[in-house]
């Protein structure tokens, strides 16, 4: 553990160098683009909330180059993502896995669009059989007064 | 002295918003009341404003005794970024929040003299009360007003990533919209407080919810393009917690823009309504926490301190607590508003209410969920952008696609196969557009062109509202143009802001879509091509700036239409803080940048140069803006002015 602040810090003090170097780029362009395909979506450990494509940190690099070597090495799309998730943990994924534990996100906004559809479409019944409420006559003069 | 004074006035300030929250609280049936407390607003006004004036004043002359400008000044810094390192950190900050909340509070007493009286004080007694909170909050856990002894000769630095001019103008807008929607809050707990929630009260607060909108528009999208010229890599929307923080006040001020319209013309949806109001302000509070509690780390969290976390999460849960309380002790007592059928002007605004709760449950959820996760399983997960980008991108294309037919629809009841009759023509523009792009890109099969698609479509379908409405094509053309330039100018900013929200959608299509990359190693004369732009590295210079040393490189870019423009990408250390950062040249060909990044000198002596070519990318903030000026165009629209208008009976007595 210590070790590992050892290496965050040593990582952020270190001078910025550019995100994707020259060097890196593989040869194969169909293996370059997977690689940068499946870079974009892993996170760069040491930065806020960059990935690896984008982030200048070292760390990031050899990410980069570690992507590249086991695409190189002829490993498909999902078993780099599973190498690195078992090297650093799911915290890696910027697409979180669907899993017991992201149920709740996944399923939230869905969730809301689907209650509030009910319940604006419950309402709506509710609110027609319940007859017009109209405006009250001093409400009306009021509106009145502000609309002229 | 003067900061002394400064102290002084907020210590003041503190004492007279405090008095005018309880005694306004209390007393706010007694007529007599409001006058002191519009009184008590400016003053409050006045003592803040004072001061931040004093903070300023220590930061100019370089005031090395005040501790805040030791640790966030230098006097090598160019006057501008002296001024902007007072809010460029988090206690200066605090006080600009506070400033600009009782420039709130000063001018809610200003423009509602026509207010009733009860109402009036309740909503400037809210407000003195969040003023309190904050000013407290200010005062003892982010006084700004230490002093150092001895006082040191030289200051530390500003961050060079913040020493910009995006510093002067992204953090003021960013408030004046953050902290206007406080106007909302205070008029949703004065409405349940008097129980006076009515369509007059909905005509009231709108100017304020679309002020604040609009500041909240524009400070949204200059911090997205002070990021994208800054931080080097030319991206404009990072899913940042932070960025997040200040977008859900944002769709949920979207949301209660569009209710209020519908509880000011149709008295219905009021209790949405109130809920929309408290919820916004509640999300700009949350995002204040989320900043300035230090549980994120980014480049907006100057320092994190636990105290001042946990005690703005207290002042948090007082406030959204407090009003959801009430909300939900009042709410019952509320009738139900004017009757409507489905299909109608008010049924379009509920899908758009639905699908902007919807984004800000996504966007939320998204934000909070790995920190509860971790703080309640220990698990840590990321969620980034290729999360945000699926949840929110599939809830904002149905409201896009049903967006162009909300104005058409009329109230009450409207005719769906009419107005789809009169959008034919902008459908079918918007297709022969997104096929032409499509077949002009080289026909690559991808999400892109049904983005742009849907981009045309909110665009032009906007614009056939102007169109329609003008009776063009179906009377003779001067007609039609009078017509046009006869229209109200709310169908005017209707219009602008639907159309711009087109435009953005285009340019963020294009830009993600057709964006050219090019990473290379280059030497001196060296040239290479880049989306038919001729890149030329001319050779690298040593520059002196006032507090930075700077190695820039000098480019040479030749456009496919002619001419030659000279760029300069620079790499900077700062003296002080000997930080580095980069500035990348960034050259506008119409709406299209070439933005060129320098990496680090190699040992061969080579340069590594970082070319992209972002195809009309500037759309994306230029929609920001039509928005915000069809905000403002709405605004100043008579009976939309801020403030609630005169009675014509008191008018003609003044004339």
């Amino acid at each position: 553990m210590r070790a590992l602040v050892a290496l965050i810090l040593l990582v952020l003090l270190s001078a910025p160098a550019l995100a994707v170097r020259p060097d890196e780029v593989l040869a194969d362009p169909v293996l370059e683009t997977r690689a940068r395909a499946i870079s974009e979506g892993l996170r760069c450990l040491v930065c806020q909330n960059q990935s690896i494509d984008d982030s200048d940190a070292d760390l990031a690099h050899d990410l980069r180059v570690l992507v590249r070597e086991r695409l190189t090495a002829g490993d498909s799309d999902q078993q780099v993502r599973d190498y690195l998730v078992a090297r650093y943990g799911e915290y890696v994924l910027l697409n979180p896995v669907m899993a017991p534990h992201t149920v709740l996100l996944w399923i939230a906004a869905p969730a809301v669009l689907v209650i509030g559809g009910i319940v604006v479409f419950i309402g709506a019944r509710r609110k027609r059989a319940a007859g017009q409420t109209a405006l009250t006559d001093d409400e009306a003069k009021a509106l009145e007064e502000l609309e002229r | 002295m003067s900061i002394e004074l400064g102290h002084f006035a907020l210590v003041l300030a503190f004492a007279i918003s405090t008095i005018s929250a309880i005694v306004g609280l209390i007393f706010w049936k007694r007529e007599v009341l409001a006058g002191y407390l519009q009184q008590g607003a400016v003053l409050q006004f006045v003592l803040v404003a004072a001061s931040f004036a004093a903070l300023i004043q220590a930061f100019v002359v370089s005031d090395f005794s005040l501790k805040l400008a030791y640790e966030h000044a230098n006097s090598a810094q160019p006057l501008i970024f002296k001024i902007t390192a007072v809010w460029g950190n988090h206690e200066g900050s605090m006080l600009l929040w506070v400033l600009i909340l009782v420039i709130m509070g000063a001018a809610v007493a200003a423009f509602g003299r026509n207010l009733p009286k009860d109402l009036l004080t309740l909503v400037l007694a809210v407000q003195s009360l969040i003023a309190a909170a904050f000013t407290g909050f200010t005062l003892f856990t982010s006084n700004p007003f230490l002093r150092l002894s001895p006082a040191p000769f030289e200051g530390q630095d500003l961050n060079p990533i913040l020493q910009d001019i995006g510093l002067a103008i992204h953090p003021p807008l960013l408030y004046l919209g953050y902290v206007g929607f406080s106007v909302c809050f205070s008029f949703a707990m004065a409405a349940l407080i008097s129980g006076r929630i009515d369509a007059a009260w909905a005509r009231w607060v709108r100017p304020w919810t679309l002020l604040s909108w609009c500041f909240l528009t524009l400070g949204i999208a200059m911090g997205s393009y002070w990021a994208y010229y800054e931080l080097g890599w030319g991206g404009w929307w990072f899913w940042d917690p932070v960025e997040n923080a200040s977008f859900m006040p944002w769709l949920a001020g979207t949301a209660l823009l569009h209710s209020a319209l519908v509880m000011e013309k149709r008295n219905a949806l009021k209790i949405w309504t109130i809920f929309l109001a408290i919820i916004t302000f509640s999300l700009s509070l949350l995002g204040t926490f989320m900043v300035r509690s230090g549980i994120l780390t980014s480049v907006h969290t100057f320092a994190s301190d636990p105290t001042r976390g946990m005690v703005i999460l207290a002042l948090l849960a007082l406030f959204i607590g407090g009003a959801f309380s009430l909300f939900a002790f009042r709410a019952s007592t509320l009738r139900v508003g004017g009757l409507f059928a489905p299909i109608s002007r008010e049924g379009a605004l509920i899908l758009n209410n639905l699908f902007l709760a919807t984004a800000t449950v996504a966007v939320l959820v998204g934000t909070l969920y790995p920190l509860l996760l971790d703080a309640l399983v220990g698990e840590t997960i990321s969620v980034g952008e290729p999360f945000f980008n699926l949840t929110f991108g599939v809830i904002m294309a149905p409201l896009l696609i049903v967006l162009p037919f909300g104005p058409f629809l009329a109230w009450k009841r409207g005719d769906l196969i009419a107005v789809t009759q009169r959008l034919a023509g902008a459908a079918g523009l918007a297709l022969f557009a997104a096929v032409l792009c499509f077949a002009l890109t080289g026909g690559e099969v991808s999400l892109a062109p049904l983005g742009l698609l849907l981009g045309f479509w909110v665009a032009f379908g906007a614009l056939a509202e102007l169109v329609d409405r003008a009776k063009f094509f179906r009377t003779d053309v001067v007609t039609s143009f009078k017509r046009l330039f006869g229209l109200p100018r709310t169908a005017w900013s209707t219009a602008i802001a639907h159309f711009g929200i087109g435009v953005t959608v285009i340019g963020v299509v294009a830009a993600s879509a057709w964006q050219q990359e090019l990473v290379t190693t280059m030497v001196p004369g060296e040239g290479v091509v880049i989306a038919e732009h001729q890149v030329t590295f001319d050779g690298m210079e040593h520059v002196e700036g006032p507090n930075f040393v700077s190695d820039t490189g000098r480019f040479a870019i030749r456009a496919p239409g002619g001419g030659v423009r000279t760029a300069l990408a620079e790499r900077r250390v700062y003296n002080a803080s000997g930080q580095p950062t980069t500035e990348a040249a960034i050259e506008t060909y119409g709406f299209s940048q070439l933005y060129v990044q320098l990496g680090e000198p190699q040992a061969d002596g080579k340069s590594v140069v970082r070319l992209w070519y972002k195809p009309y990318v500037t759309l994306i903030w230029l929609g920001c803006l039509m928005m915000a000026g069809a905000g403002f165009l709405s605004l100043s629209y008579r009976r939309l002015r801020v403030g609630a208008p005169r009675p014509a009976s008191a008018r003609a007595a003044a004339e």
